[in-house]
C-alpha cells in the first residue's frame, strides 16, 4: 500500500509538474511586482531612510498620517480626485450612450466605421502626446485659441497655464475627447446584440424612434451600464495620471485645482523625496480603494452575478 | 407610413450630424499638430499656430533629421521596448493561463488567488518605486521600461485562461496527449495556434500599451543616466520638463539653454513622428482595438 502510495504521489507530480513550471514566471512575477510592494506598505509607518533601507529606518507610529491630514493637501486631493472621477462618470456615461445610441441608427457599414475610428482616435495616443495636441490650442505665445479666437475678437490673451478658474474645464473637456469612444464602443457593443425582433414588434405596434430607445434600447442595456458605472465607481479613488500630470504641465500655480491623489503621491516621491507624506497619501489610496472594491463588487453580485469581479 | 419614414430620416440626419461633429472634435487637434509642425517657426511665434498657416516650412522636419541620432535612438528603442515587452508579456500570460485553466490542477485556487487579489489591493506607488529601485536595482537599465506594471496583466489572465477552458475543445487535447505530446509541446503546438484571434487581439493591446508607457521611464530613469534608453515618448516628456523647468526658473534662461531646446514647431513635429505609426496602422488594425476594447471592457 505505502509504496503504491508513493509510486501514486510520484505519478502525480510527475504529470503536474510541466504546468508548475508554465506558472513559475508569472507566480515570480506577481510576488516581485505586486506581493512585495504589499509589504512595502510598513513604509507609512516608517521615517524612511533610503541608505538604512526600510528595516533599519525608524518607526513612526502613524506621525506621516497626522501630518498628511494635518495638511490642508489631503482634503484638496480627496476632493479633485472624488469630484473629477465623478463628474467624468456621469457625463462620459451620458455621452458614450448617446454616441452608441445614434452610431447605432446610422446603417451604412462604411460611414459607422469611419465615425467609430475616428471618435476612438484619440483613445489610442499617450497623455503626452495628448499634452502636445493641448499645447497647441493653449499655449500662451503660439495658441491656437489666444491667437486665432481671443485676438480676432479684439480679446485679451490668456495665460491659461496660470488660471486656475478654466482648469476644471479643460481637464473634463480632454478627458471626454480622449475617453468618449471607449465608452462608446463598450456600449455599441452591447445595444449591438439585442436582438431586431423586438424593434420590429414595437415598430408594428407604433412605437416612435424615441420610445424605442427609452422602452427597449436603454432597459436592455442596463446591466452592461451598472457594472460599468460600479467598476469605475470602485476606483473612484485613482485618478488618471497623465491627465492630471501631462496636461496641466504640473504647473504649481494650478495645484488647487488639478493635483490629485495620484499626482500628490508622485511629486512628494520624486520631487520632494518626502517619503513619509507619499506612503502616507498612496496607503490612504490603496486602502479605500480596496474597501470600495470590496464593497461595489458585493453590491454588484448582488444585481448581476455574471458580472461580478470574483 | 410617410410620418414614419420622414421620422426615420430626420433621425438619421441628426446621427449623422452629431456622429460628424464629435468625428471631427475628435480628429480637430491631429490636424492643427500637423499642421503646426509645417509652419515655419517665426510664423507660428508671430501668428500662432493655425489650421491653415501662412507660411510653411520644412524646418521641423530638417531638424529631425539633423539630430536622428538622439530621434531615431529613441525610436529604435521604442520599437525594441514594444515587441520585447509584448512577446515576453503574452509568453508569461499564456503560460500562467494556461497552468490556471488546468481544471484538476492541485493549488490551482492558490495560483487563482495569487492572480486576482492584486486587482483588489496593492501596496500603492511609493512601495512598487521602493520595491523596483532598491531591491532589484532596475534603476537606469533597459528592464526599467519592460517590466514594473506592464509586463503581466492578472485581468488578461483570466481572460485568456477562460478561453482555454472554454473554447478549446478537451477532446483535441486527450487525442494530442494519447499520442504522447508531452505537456510544452501541447502548448505551444496545439493550444497557442487555436487561441490566435485572442491572443492577437491581446498582444495588440498590450503593444499599444508598451509604445505609449512614460511612465515607467518618468519613475525609473534618469535624464543623466538612463538617457540613452528614453524611447520618443519620455523624449517628448523631457521636452515638457525642461521647459517647464526653465519657465520657472527664468533666471536660468540664458541663450545657451534656450537654443538647446527644439523649437516649438519642432516640438510639434517630434509629436507627429510620434504617433505617426499609430496613425499608419490603425485603419487596418481598428477591428482588433474594437475588440480588445470589449474584451477588456466587460467579461463575456
Amino acid at each position: 500500500m505505502e509504496i503504491t502510495g508513493a509510486r501514486k504521489k510520484a505519478v502525480k507530480w510527475k504529470r503536474f509538474m510541466p504546468f508548475y513550471i508554465m506558472a513559475l514566471p508569472g507566480v515570480v512575477y506577481l510576488f516581485c511586482n505586486n506581493y512585495l510592494p504589499m509589504a512595502g506598505i510598513v513604509i507609512a509607518f516608517k521615517h524612511l531612510d533610503f541608505r538604512k533601507g526600510i528595516f533599519g529606518s525608524e518607526w513612526a507610529g502613524l506621525d506621516n498620517f497626522k501630518f498628511l491630514f494635518a495638511s490642508k493637501n489631503a482634503f484638496e486631493i480627496t476632493r479633485n480626485t472624488l469630484l473629477y472621477n465623478g463628474l467624468f462618470l456621469v457625463l462620459g456615461t451620458v455621452l458614450a450612450i448617446t454616441l452608441a445610441v445614434l452610431m447605432n441608427e446610422v446603417q451604412g457599414k462604411a460611414a459607422s466605421r469611419l465615425y467609430q475610428c475616428l471618435i476612438l482616435l484619440p483613445f489610442l495616443i499617450s497623455w503626452v502626446i495628448a499634452s502636445y495636441l493641448v499645447n497647441a490650442f493653449i499655449a500662451a505665445d503660439t495658441g491656437l485659441i489666444n491667437n486665432g479666437i481671443l485676438k480676432p475678437l479684439g480679446q485679451k490673451p490668456v495665460s491659461w497655464y496660470n488660471s486656475k478658474q478654466y482648469w476644471p474645464a479643460i481637464l473634463t473637456i480632454c478627458n471626454t475627447w480622449k475617453s468618449i469612444g471607449y465608452g462608446m464602443i463598450i456600449y455599441l457593443s452591447s445595444i449591438i446584440s439585442i436582438s431586431q425582433d423586438y424593434y420590429e414588434a414595437a415598430i408594428i405596434d407604433g412605437a416612435s424612434k424615441f420610445k424605442q430607445i427609452r422602452l427597449i434600447t436603454l432597459p436592455l442595456i442596463k446591466p452592461t451600464v451598472i457594472t460599468m458605472t460600479i467598476l469605475t465607481v470602485g476606483r473612484i479613488f485613482y485618478s488618471d495620471f497623465g491627465l492630471f500630470y501631462q496636461v496641466p504641465k504640473n504647473s504649481g500655480t494650478l495645484y488647487s485645482v488639478t493635483r490629485t491623489i495620484d499626482v500628490y503621491v508622485y511629486n512628494a516621491l520624486m520631487n520632494n523625496s518626502d517619503y513619509g507624506m507619499s506612503s502616507a497619501a498612496s496607503i490612504y489610496q490603496s486602502l479605500v480603494g480596496f474597501v470600495l472594491i470590496i464593497s461595489t463588487n458585493a453590491l454588484l453580485r448582488k444585481l448581476s452575478k455574471d458580472n461580478a469581479l470574483f | 407610413m410617410p410620418v414614419k419614414s420622414f421620422e426615420n430620416v430626420t433621425w438619421k440626419a441628426a446621427a449623422h450630424i452629431i456622429l460628424c461633429a464629435f468625428a471631427l472634435a475628435a480628429v480637430m487637434p491631429f490636424v492643427l499638430l500637423i499642421a503646426a509642425s509645417f509652419t515655419d517657426n517665426n510664423t507660428a511665434l508671430a501668428q500662432g499656430f493655425s489650421f491653415l498657416p501662412k507660411k510653411l516650412s520644412l524646418d521641423a522636419y530638417v531638424y529631425i533629421v539633423r539630430e536622428w541620432r538622439t530621434i531615431g535612438r529613441a525610436y529604435f528603442m521604442t520599437i525594441l521596448v514594444t515587441v520585447s515587452g509584448t512577446a515576453i508579456s503574452l509568453i508569461v500570460t499564456c503560460m500562467f493561463a494556461y497552468a490556471l485553466s488546468q481544471g484538476n490542477l492541485p493549488g490551482r485556487n492558490l495560483l487563482t488567488f495569487l492572480c486576482v487579489f492584486p486587482m483588489l489591493f496593492n501596496g500603492g506607488l511609493v512601495a512598487s518605486y521602493y520595491v523596483w529601485s532598491s531591491v532589484f536595482q532596475i534603476k537606469n537599465t533597459l528592464w526599467a521600461l519592460i517590466i514594473p506594471n506592464l509586463l503581466m496583466n492578472t485581468f488578461n489572465v483570466i481572460l485568456i485562461k477562460n478561453y482555454f477552458q472554454n473554447s478549446i475543445s478537451p477532446s483535441i487535447l486527450e487525442a494530442a496527449r494519447i499520442d504522447g505530446i508531452s505537456e510544452f509541446g501541447l502548448f505551444v503546438r496545439i493550444v497557442m495556434p487555436l487561441s490566435v484571434p485572442l491572443v492577437a487581439t491581446i498582444g495588440l493591446m498590450g503593444a499599444l500599451a508598451y509604445w505609449n508607457d512614460w511612465t515607467n521611464g518618468l519613475y525609473y530613469l534618469t535624464e543623466r543616466d538612463g538617457g540613452q534608453f528614453y524611447t520618443i515618448q519620455l523624449v517628448l516628456n523631457s521636452i515638457n520638463e525642461n521647459i517647464n523647468f526653465l519657465a520657472n526658473n527664468s533666471e536660468l534662461m540664458s541663450r545657451a539653454n534656450i537654443q538647446n531646446l527644439p523649437s516649438t514647431t519642432m516640438r510639434m513635429a517630434i509629436a507627429v513622428i510620434g504617433i505617426l505609426p499609430i496613425l499608419a496602422a490603425y485603419p487596418f488594425f481598428q477591428q482588433y482595438f474594437v475588440k480588445g476594447i470589449t474584451l477588456g471592457g466587460v467579461k463575456e
